[in-house]
């Protein structure tokens, strides 16, 4: 199937620090990334923090200038698009930010914000037409249509981010990117917006491409996930089979690092040692050789490509073929009441199930 | 579809909240009602009955006040009331004038050079800090002898001479906003860069400025007295009170009032937008509730 949305080498140097007689750093926050989604699947990036996922999603969308490399979507060129063309994938490619607190105009009733892309991508129609628009969007993602008189800071967190998702469909989108959308939310409330663009995603037909760090989260909701460490992509295939049979060392040791009650010991576990090398400051060869417990004297001075294994995985690792060997822990284990509960709620969000309300108030004494 | 009807309560809009903000505080509802006073006092000016401020009565000439001159009379017998109901007009005048050029000049500036950065911001960064390096007041008598002596030559040299203030304070303030995520999502959703500028960032890097305009039209009316008091503000006969004080400053033995009652409005008006603008700067912080 031809990809929606491809990336091919996309690279981001930032520079850093420098002056009149001090050369100019810069931090490698992506290099050399390619990536491929198809129409209609949700696809996750993950990684630590730093990694550069976020830098990333805001190249794919545009909101930040690459510094090499290319993105297309649809075909159509998104790095050097201008005037028409930037514009028309504005309206065929949103974004739903993290923080809903700080990503709605607080000057701007929710009327007006969600109404805004219809102005600029739909100018013809009328101010009546585009009222009805904004209420039944409203509705969509389960608000009322006399909120739309409302200011965003008398909303909660959860609610925020439906305004934002409410935002991010107006111009009817093809393609949505949502950089951590319920990273800053309460956990049930993280379920119902989950739930809620699980929904959308199947009914409208959109293409999701999320990113975020949590991985119960991954697993539940994106078809695809690629796995990110320090500006590259180190391994991608389907959540089942990237779950089941990791084949990177770091995919192994960031789906090891889930907490489990039950394994105090922790024998088999795949351990990471010590903390994520700089980006303005790579190491040479595979990036991850310094934490890996397979690392060779090859890994030190060449580069791994990444290569596809018969499996379907695409990894970019020096020994995939004799890591690959060694058994994954069985995940069968029991989890706490509270991490099955959690899961229980994400299972149910996916599969569409109707969700009780948790009681959301606003919160109205937010950090100030 | 719908997952999970969510309700807000009912909240006031926020211009209600506002208000209710500033009215719950006592010293801005006491300089709010300096400022409608003197403002008050300013528009009526031609239909209150009191004699006109030109005319002099050599009968009358540095009397103390008294039923028939409430504030007395000055030292070539004119209504000391009179001229001071008249003079409010030449201090309001400057002081909002001379701030709606500085904030017409200095906020679109603020805001290019803050937005837009680089060499843009570079030219008119260099610019302000030339004229900031002038003390406030120096730069603006020099600008109204230049241009000559007069009210309007006054208001336009008091204007460009707070200009600075507001270019700074502007391009502070939207160096803080464009970084906002809500600024991303316009771009995200192909937002021309001029509504960008009109709808995300005027709004919100709106209100310190309100505050600074506030107080800087206290600071205007004393450069507006300033100037007069030195010959470059209001020309006589016609009243201002810098000019009166300038006058009245020769006579401070034998007829205080004077120069007490334009010394006295000065401080009183300078008072009530500083008040005002205090009171501003907390009812519009939309962070505190």
């Amino acid at each position: 199937m031809k990809p929606i949305l491809e990336a091919q080498n996309l690279v981001k140097h930032f520079p850093t620090g420098g002056g009149l007689f001090q050369k100019t750093g810069v931090v490698k926050a992506v290099d050399g990334v390619s990536i491929a989604v198809r129409p209609g699947e949700t696809f996750a990036i993950v990684g630590e923090s730093g990694c550069g996922k976020s830098t990333l999603a805001r190249l794919l969308t545009r909101l930040l200038d690459a510094t090499a490399g290319e993105v297309l979507f649809d075909g159509r060129q998104v790095t050097r698009a201008t005037g028409k063309a930037l514009s028309d994938l504005r309206r065929d490619v949103q974004f739903i930010f993290q923080d809903p607190f700080s990503s709605l105009n607080p000057r701007m009733s929710v009327g007006r914000l969600v109404g805004e892309p219809l102005e600029i991508h739909a100018p013809e129609t009328s101010k009546s037409e585009r009222q009805e628009e904004v209420a039944e969007l409203l509705t969509q993602v389960g608000l009322r249509p006399e909120h739309a008189d409302r200011y965003p800071h008398e909303f909660s967190g959860g609610q925020r981010q439906r305004i934002g998702i409410a935002r991010a469909l107006a111009s009817e989108p093809r393609l949505i990117i949502g950089d951590e959308p319920v990273s800053a939310l309460d956990v049930s409330v993280q379920a119902q917006v989950i739930n809620l663009l699980g929904d959308l995603g199947r009914d409208l037909g959109l293409t999701l491409v999320l990113i975020a760090h949590d991985l119960a989260v991954i697993r539940h909701m994106s078809d695809r996930v690629a796995v990110m460490y320090l500006g590259r992509i180190v391994e991608q295939a389907t959540a089942d089979a990237l779950f089941e049979r990791p084949r990177h060392p770091y995919t192994r040791a960031l789906l090891d690092a889930i907490p489990d009650p039950d394994d105090r010991g922790g024998a088999s576990r795949a351990r990471i040692e010590g903390e994520m090398p700089s980006p303005s400051a790579p190491p040479p060869g595979c990036a991850f050789h310094t934490r890996c417990p397979h690392a060779t004297e090859l890994c030190r001075t060449d580069v791994p490509a990444p290569e596809e294994t018969p499996d379907g995985h695409m990894t970019a690792c020096h020994h995939w073929r004799k890591i690959g060997a060694t058994p994954r822990r069985t995940t069968t284990r029991s989890r706490s009441p509270a991490a099955q509960a959690r899961l229980e709620l994400y299972r149910k969000a996916t599969e569409g199930a109707e969700i009780i309300p948790v009681a959301e108030t606003p919160d109205r004494e937010d950090p100030k | 579809m719908v997952a999970a009807e969510t309700n807000a309560p009912d909240l006031p809009k926020p211009e209600n909240r506002v208000w209710k903000k500033f009215r719950s505080h006592k010293s801005a509802m006491l300089g709010g009602a300096l400022v409608v006073f003197f403002v008050a006092i300013a528009l009526l000016a031609p239909i209150l009955p009191i004699p006109d401020p030109a005319a002099t009565d050599w009968a009358a000439v540095r009397k103390a006040p008294s039923a028939a001159h409430w504030m007395g009379t000055d030292e070539i017998g004119r209504d000391v009331l009179s001229r001071m109901v008249w003079g409010a007009q030449a201090s309001l005048l400057a002081g909002v004038i001379s701030v709606a050029i500085a904030v017409a000049i200095g906020v679109p500036l603020g805001i290019v050079a803050g937005y837009f950065g680089g060499w843009t911001d570079a030219i008119i960064s260099r610019c302000t800090e030339a004229l900031l390096a002038a003390p406030f007041l120096i730069l603006a008598i020099a600008l109204a002898a230049f241009l000559g002596p007069s009210l309007t030559n006054a208001m336009i040299a008091i204007g460009i001479s707070a200009t600075p203030i507001f270019i700074r304070l502007t391009r502070g303030q939207v160096i803080n906003v464009k970084v906002e995520d809500y600024v991303d999502s316009a771009r995200a959703i192909g937002l021309p860069t001029r509504l960008i500028l009109s709808r995300y960032i005027l709004p919100n890097v709106l209100p310190p400025i309100l505050v600074q305009a506030t107080l800087t039209i206290a600071t205007a009316i004393i450069a507006e007295a300033s100037l007069s008091f030195l010959g470059l503000g209001q020309q006589p006969p016609a009243p201002s009170w810098g000019s009166m004080l300038n006058t009245a400053k020769n006579f401070l033995n034998q007829a205080p009032w004077m120069a007490m009652w334009p010394g006295l409005s000065i401080f009183l008006v300078v008072l009530g937008f500083n008040l005002l603008g205090d009171g501003l700067r907390d009812a519009l912080d939309p962070r505190e509730h």
